[in-house]
């Protein structure tokens, strides 16, 4: 039997999911990322959407100007290591003013085990600020769901670059024994 | 070492450019930063041009979420080898999408043109016609020549995508011919041309 804690742990890629049905995101583009797995597999499987695969996360940044510009709305999944990768290119949004949504599922800041992977969760939040994306941060399984929500209709409704970063406590520990 | 620049040969990019956009149709265009963006302002403003003044190495990508946008239209990215080169990556994401309606011109002088005219890799033997093929592409061109250029325009405008098509062009500099810049205004010209004026509210 699941407990509360574990039920509210695998049900937020599913809420995550309803959100982009019910706000009219059609266009999914991800760096692959254990945390994201779920949403990522939800999203190939349905017919409304069409998911793109990258080498690196900045092709995801400047192909959702482009899907705007034709009138779709789109979402970017990704890991923070990746944000680093983005930052040139997200200056497109600041000067277009263009709406952007980024999911990021965060590493090296709560149980890590790889060092590697501390110095850009460090820098994650600043470096997407000093971007000009707009930042959000769900700290519980249970403010995924609101907080998705509200930076999808921030990032449509005013025409800005909106991350919401994915706490790693919420993703939980990555068990590296096997 | 500066790089000593060969008697400029090749084709004339303003002339290639004005080729590629002559029978546009209700082509949608993104425009890599730098002289690709000048040349197709050239070759006559547009509002479905969106003319990229940054975001270098993402045109084609740029023209993946447009044309998964608008299955209907036929994408036409226009670009400069420096610009490509640093998205070669998106090569291969387009290639693996297979996008029916998207194609690319890389104009390729095989030099950074704005910053000092240092030679590119491409200008020192990477063939990006090989990897864009290598990597999927439906079809890919080099082309060489006016009469090869006026062949390819059938594939560059109708053929089923991904294309792609490298033309190698003069280094010589083109007069200034400087389009819209702010991001906004180019933007909104855009959709509002493309969406309608709807699209603004």
């Amino acid at each position: 039997m699941q407990t509360d804690q574990q039920t509210r742990a695998t049900v937020w890629p599913d809420q995550i999911f309803d959100v982009f049905k019910e706000t009219g995101i059609t266009q999914v583009a991800y760096v692959p990322d254990a945390g994201h797995a779920k949403l990522i597999n939800r999203c190939q499987d349905e017919k409304s959407m069409h998911t793109v695969s990258l080498t690196t996360e900045e092709e995801g940044v400047a192909m959702l100007a482009g899907s705007w510009m034709g009138g779709a709305k789109g979402v970017l999944l990704m890991q923070s290591s990746g944000v680093g990768n983005c930052i040139n290119m997200l200056s497109m949004f600041q000067e277009c003013r263009l709406p952007l949504l980024m999911l990021v599922t965060m590493r090296g800041v709560w149980g890590e085990f790889n060092p590697w992977q501390v110095p850009m969760g460090g820098s994650t939040a600043s470096a997407l600020t000093g971007a000009g994306v707009i930042v959000h941060s769900a700290e519980r399984a249970e403010d995924i769901r609101d907080t998705v929500y509200a930076s999808t209709l921030l990032a449509f409704q005013t025409c800005r670059p909106v991350a919401v970063l994915i706490q790693q406590r919420v993703i939980g520990f990555k068990n590296w024994s096997k | 070492m500066a790089t000593k620049l060969k008697t400029p040969a090749g084709l004339d990019r303003r002339k290639v450019v004005a080729a590629l956009l002559a029978d546009r149709g209700d082509a949608l265009v993104v425009t890599g930063l730098g002289s690709p963006t000048y040349d197709t302002y050239a070759a006559g403003d547009h509002d479905l041009n969106f003319y990229l003044w940054g975001g270098m190495g993402g045109a084609a990508m740029v023209g993946l979420g447009l044309a998964l946008a608008q299955p209907k239209r036929r994408v036409l990215v226009i670009t400069g080898d420096g610009e490509m080169l640093m998205g070669l990556g998106s090569l291969a994401t387009i290639a693996v999408d297979a996008p029916k309606n998207l194609a690319i011109a890389v104009i390729d002088n095989g030099h950074y043109g704005e910053t000092g005219m240092q030679r590119a890799h491409t200008g020192r033997g990477v063939d990006i016609t090989g990897m864009a093929q290598a990597a999927g592409f439906k079809s890919s061109t080099t082309v060489r020549s006016m009469a090869d250029l006026n062949e390819w325009l059938t594939t560059f405008h109708r053929k089923p995508g991904p294309v792609f098509g490298d033309i190698k062009v003069s280094a010589a500099p083109a007069p200034m011919a400087l389009p819209l810049r702010d991001g906004t205004a180019i933007r909104h010209r855009f959709r509002a041309a493309l969406l309608g004026t709807d699209a603004l509210k």
